[in-house]
């Protein structure tokens, strides 16, 4: 940015602010990273003061040390690859089938009469509350967790795709059918394009339901997965090794929205005030 | 005179009424309009607020049904939109998902008349007759209020069409630019040999654009009166403070003004 200033003799005021700002955005990740340090030195003095208890909050070393010894040891591997098994699983089959269901019932309201009131009644009731009937139904494999992730994910997606679909602006239909645009075209060039911001947001938020499915349900039932490993060890009083998973699954959280980000950038370069 | 020029646009005794599902009352929106556009006449509708100029565009888009009367171009009846016609609206209403070239092609890219260099190549043109070089790869929001409206403009003239119609097209740009906007959109619309119907709120641009100015009655709207401009087709903004213009001007606000206390409301400058 700085480079764009104008070359001209006297330093021009455009020139100095666009300094100061790339020094604020700077600023602002310099004082995010030390206060986070800030923090950690904190928790980690506090427990070797003998202020707090480790075993209710453990300690930055602890973790690290408990990290250090389930990769060793191979341990986490298997919760890591069930858990992202059933994510990407119960993920995907949402998109698949969310997607395509909300450009339907966006676009056609008798589609949409038909299906409204299961939308409405599902997306309203806690999903956590269906996890008996899944397990009943699917058992306490990979299946049970699959369904669980895509149920939550899945209405996110759903009611964002539709919102997306219906709230067109009036203008961008007029001009359609000014150019004489068929129902077909009046979709694919205007309908579809203009709900691609509620879409990605639905699958956005549709990601973080998703990720808690994965945790329920594998504290209701299972044998592995970042889920199991919180709640067993959490009941052992491992305190380490729950933070340890807690962190695991927050970073492929913070990893896939990030991805979801780098896509939506993708899509929306015409976005008037997207921030790189 | 010599040869007269082809009748481009033709509408006869066109009326519309709004019928209100609620308060089950039948609104009179065009009370019966008569009026025909020679080829290369810019005509503008002008009338007090809410008299059914945008109503009366739309119609003749086809973008709404009328209750009688006809509307015609070279001949041909219109009862849905058709590429004889583009529409340029109030808010330019660019999608902005597209660059300024995408847009610009939109309407040619429905019709499907041409491939995909050919309409490459006209929007290239366009692009250089509203005077967007280099600008053909920007998104709406990147370009300022005036640099839209000139797309939208060229968007309309890529279909080519036989008739074109701007419902108040400067409306939302500040004044240095609407000014500047009308000196191009007369350039423009002089070497594209388009025919267009420009509806307006400020008299001065009616009359600095127009060969002749309607002036709608309140509501039901009637054509109240058709002013010929007898001013040089050549046009500058100059001539805005010629007396000619300025007497043009009272004579056509008067005739607005006397229809003011039929609208229920005091029009202001």
């Amino acid at each position: 940015m700085t480079a764009t200033a104008p070359v001209t003799e006297i330093e021009t005021p455009a020139a100095a602010p666009s300094r100061r700002s790339a020094w604020r955005r700077n600023e602002n990740v310099l004082i995010g990273t030390l206060s986070m340090l800030v923090f950690l030195a904190l928790w980690e003095l506090a427990v070797r003061a003998e202020a707090v208890n480790p075993l209710f909050t453990s300690s930055p070393s602890r973790i690290v040390a408990a990290a250090i010894e389930m990769f060793a040891d191979g341990s986490i591997y298997g919760h890591l690859r069930v858990s992202a098994e059933e994510f990407f699983a119960g993920f995907l089959l949402a998109i698949v089938i969310g997607v395509p269901l909300g450009i339907l019932m966006g676009w056609y309201s008798r589609v949409n009469a038909v299906l409204e009131p299961f939308v409405t009644a599902l997306y309203a009731t806690p999903r956590i509350a269906l996890l008996p009937l899944v397990v009943i139904w699917f058992g306490i494999g990979l299946a049970s967790k699959v369904a669980i992730v895509f149920l939550g994910a899945i209405f996110p997606i759903l009611v964002n795709t539709i919102t997306g679909v219906r709230t067109i602006d009036a203008d961008f239909i007029k001009v359609g059918r000014s150019f004489g645009a068929t129902d077909r075209q009046m979709f694919l060039t205007v309908a579809l394009p203009s709900s691609v911001p509620m879409l990605l947001t639905g699958l956005r938020l549709g990601l973080g339901h998703a990720l808690v499915g994965i945790v329920v349900g594998e504290m209701y039932g299972a044998t592995q997965g970042l889920g199991y490993l919180i709640a067993v060890s959490g009941a052992r009083f491992q305190t380490d090794r729950v933070m340890v998973g807690i962190i695991l699954i927050a970073g492929l959280g913070v990893a896939l929205t990030q991805l979801l980000r780098a896509i939506e950038r993708r899509f929306e370069r015409w976005r008037p005030d997207w921030r790189g | 005179m010599g040869v007269a020029p082809a009748t481009k646009l033709d509408v006869r005794r066109l009326t519309l009424t709004h019928y209100n599902e609620r308060s089950r009352q039948a609104l009179p929106v065009l009370g019966g309009i008569d009026l025909s556009v020679a080829e290369g006449e810019l005509v503008s509708i002008v009338g007090p607020s809410g008299c059914g100029k945008t109503t009366f565009l739309n119609a003749v888009d086809g973008l709404i049904k009328v209750s009688g009367g006809e509307v015609r171009v070279d001949g041909r009846l219109v009862d849905c939109p058709g590429p004889d016609r583009a529409f340029v609206f109030q808010h330019d209403s660019l999608f902005p998902w597209r660059t300024v070239v995408q847009n610009i092609v939109y309407g040619l890219e429905l019709q499907r008349r041409l491939d995909r260099r050919a309409m490459r190549e006209r929007a290239q043109a366009l692009i250089e007759l509203v005077g967007l070089a280099d600008f053909e790869e920007h998104y709406p929001h990147e370009l300022s209020g005036g640099m839209r409206q000139r797309v939208n403009i060229a968007r309309a003239l890529a279909v080519e069409p036989a008739l074109l119609l701007l419902d108040e097209p400067f409306a939302a740009l500040d004044a240095q630019t609407r000014e500047f906007m009308q000196f191009e959109l007369m350039k423009i619309l002089a070497r594209a040999r388009t025919t267009a119907l420009f509806i307006t709120h400020q008299i001065s641009e009616a009359i600095f654009l127009s060969t002749r100015i309607a002036v709608f009655s309140a509501r039901p709207a009637r054509i109240k009166e058709i002013v010929p401009v007898d001013l040089p087709p050549a046009r500058t903004l100059d001539m805005k403070h010629t007396p000619e213009f300025v007497a043009l001007e009272r004579r056509i606000w008067r005739l607005i003004e006397e229809e003011a206390p039929r609208t229920g409301m005091v029009t202001a400058a």
